[in-house]
């Protein structure tokens, strides 16, 4: 029999953490700080406005590009956080989340051979999708010294005649890192210098702290040379909503809808007409949230520093990304011990990228109580760890 | 600075003093500071305890009260809802817009009890034009906490 399978998929590695769930959802009483998507509950407001669709019978497709209704609203949003002004009827497409729209953009903009630059650690979708589009991705490996920040430098020694799409992933999953306007404006110079294309994920927009989010979109000549993504997910608390969307040059847009109107059709309707609630009623549940997040965070961060752990200060998304290498272990040896002898599940950094190798990635989506337990439990390991190793204080 | 110390234990006034600077990102002495500060100016009146009486055995009887009274020259609404918020089976008492004066929650032993009260105390004031009582049957959400909830987490154990 002739192999049904296509070798460029079979080539491309499964995520890291598939195995790492399997493992831990076979344990009880686990204590999980792995998750990636928000602890509370979707705003009930805009639950309310989902199931009120569904009852006056709103269940049929609608545009490819999405409710018009809601592609206004993304306009309005994104002259009022960004102040960048796009053509709702041309430079805005809904998707099924933040991850169809980096699929369909690479599709979209890639020719066999163009070179993805993917600045890691980061969300784990960016390299299989290059390689869906036929281009050879290029990693940037992000160094903690920069606060997993892009530099410029590292950004022109990847570089290359074929480089077409530079990802830009703040703020960061799996690092908490962001990216602030004296550090956009450089990347920004270099890309237009060098005729690149920026793919910039930034469905982590809302949840910043102390920290003012800029979109590389805002910044003078980026307009046109940037496939904006953004979504519901992470600011609004609508993960399994399935809603996200892409902002940028009309052509570039106009060819994503080509394959989204062959592959997907429209994103789902109930969660337009939901998500247009959340966009003109939903901003005190998102400055709420990020306050409770941001309190989780300066605890944590507090629980690091007593615990001795070495970590930068994350200003971005819900993550904080600590160094573990003082323990002579991988991340991923790290994650499975500490899971063995705490009942404590933490994502190894190695599965965002070679360059996540040495850290842990902590999400704090949940309650401090949860947080606090986990906490106790991780000190509790790192004080055997040092005791074992004779490196205790 | 007092905004975020009060939003923070409206709903947790157990936290204690150490961890809520940290979590609030502030120096412990000036919320220590602040809180005094707001206590001594009434600002907090007080830490309570959010009680779900249902699932404890003692019977307890809660009534809604809404009374139409007769203002008083000088004194407006002012002094017949002080006689009647002084009496310590009234919960709370309200100044409303519409249809009636005040609203007044009253929690009893006995069905007796709150009736006797309505009949003998209130209704007997000079003011009291008339009430009209509402027993409640059942809490389902009280301060902001919905009191028969209680949510397993069903997020996926570990995901990107």
């Amino acid at each position: 029999m002739r192999n049904p399978l296509s070798e460029k998929i079979v080539s491309i590695k499964p995520s890291g953490i598939r195995r790492f769930f399997d493992i831990a959802s076979e344990r009880k009483d686990v204590i999980s700080l792995g998750v990636g998507e928000p602890d509370f509950d979707t705003p009930w407001h805009i639950r309310d406005e989902g199931i009120w669709s569904l009852e006056k019978g709103r269940t049929f497709y609608t545009s490819n590009s999405g409710l018009m209704e809601l592609r206004n609203e993304i306009t309005a949003y994104m002259s009022r956080r960004i102040h960048v002004s796009y053509d709702p009827a041309n430079e805005i497409i809904i998707t099924v989340g933040g991850s169809e729209a980096i699929d369909i953009g690479m599709r979209a903009m890639i020719d066999p051979g163009d070179e993805v630059l993917i600045p890691q650690p980061s969300y784990v979708s960016y390299e299989p999708c290059a390689i869906l589009a036929d281009a050879k991705p290029v990693i940037i490996e992000l160094k903690n010294e920069n606060e997993f920040r892009l530099t410029p430098e590292e950004l022109s020694e990847a570089m290359t005649d074929r480089t077409k799409i530079l990802v830009l992933p703040y703020p960061n999953n799996p690092t908490g890192a962001i990216m602030e306007r004296s550090d956009l404006e450089k990347i920004a110079e270099i890309c237009i210098d060098n005729d690149i294309y920026v793919m910039s994920d930034e469905i982590y927009a809302e949840l910043t702290y102390g920290r003012e989010h800029v979109s590389i979109a805002s910044l003078p000549g980026m307009k046109e040379r940037t496939i904006l993504i953004n979504g519901f997910s992470k600011a609004y608390a609508m993960t399994g909503w399935r809603l996200g969307y892409a902002c940028g040059p009309k052509d570039i847009i106009a060819q994503m809808t080509k394959i989204h109107q062959f592959a997907i059709m429209c994103a789902p309707t109930t969660s337009q007409y939901a998500a247009v609630d959340a966009l003109k009623n939903g901003d005190s549940d998102v400055e709420r949230m990020r306050e409770s997040y941001n309190q989780r965070r300066n605890y944590l961060m507090y629980a690091f520093r007593e615990m001795g752990l070495p970590c930068f200060e994350p200003y971005g998304a819900f993550y904080v990304f600590p160094c573990i290498r003082e323990f002579g272990m991988t991340s991923e040896e790290f994650a499975f011990s500490l899971l063995d002898a705490e009942n404590l599940a933490v994502v190894p950094g190695s599965a965002f990228g070679d360059s996540g190798e040495g850290f842990i990635r902590i999400s704090y989506a949940y309650s401090l109580e949860k947080l606090k337990t986990a906490m106790g439990r991780l000190s509790d390991y790192v004080e055997k760890l040092r005791k074992k190793n004779g490196t205790g204080k | 600075m007092r905004e975020k110390i009060l939003t923070f234990i409206e709903k947790n006034s157990r936290v204690d003093l150490k961890e809520l600077a940290i979590i609030l990102g502030m120096e412990e002495a000036d919320v220590a500071n602040e809180l005094e500060a707001m206590e001594k100016e009434g600002i907090i009146c007080g830490y309570h305890t959010l009680i779900d009486w249902d699932k404890v055995t003692t019977e307890r009887v809660n009534a809604l009260i809404e009374v139409r009274v007769t203002p008083q020259r000088g004194h407006g609404f002012d002094s017949i809802a002080e006689r009647i918020y002084k009496y310590p089976e009234v919960e709370a008492t309200y100044l409303i817009s519409g249809g009636y004066d005040l609203l007044v929650s009253l929690e009893g032993k006995t069905l007796r009890e709150v009736s006797t009260f309505v009949s003998e105390k209130l209704s007997t004031l000079d003011t009291v034009i008339s009430t009209s009582t509402h027993f409640i049957l059942k809490k389902y959400k009280d301060h902001g906490t919905i009191l028969h909830e209680r949510k397993d987490d069903e997020r996926m154990i570990v995901t990107p």
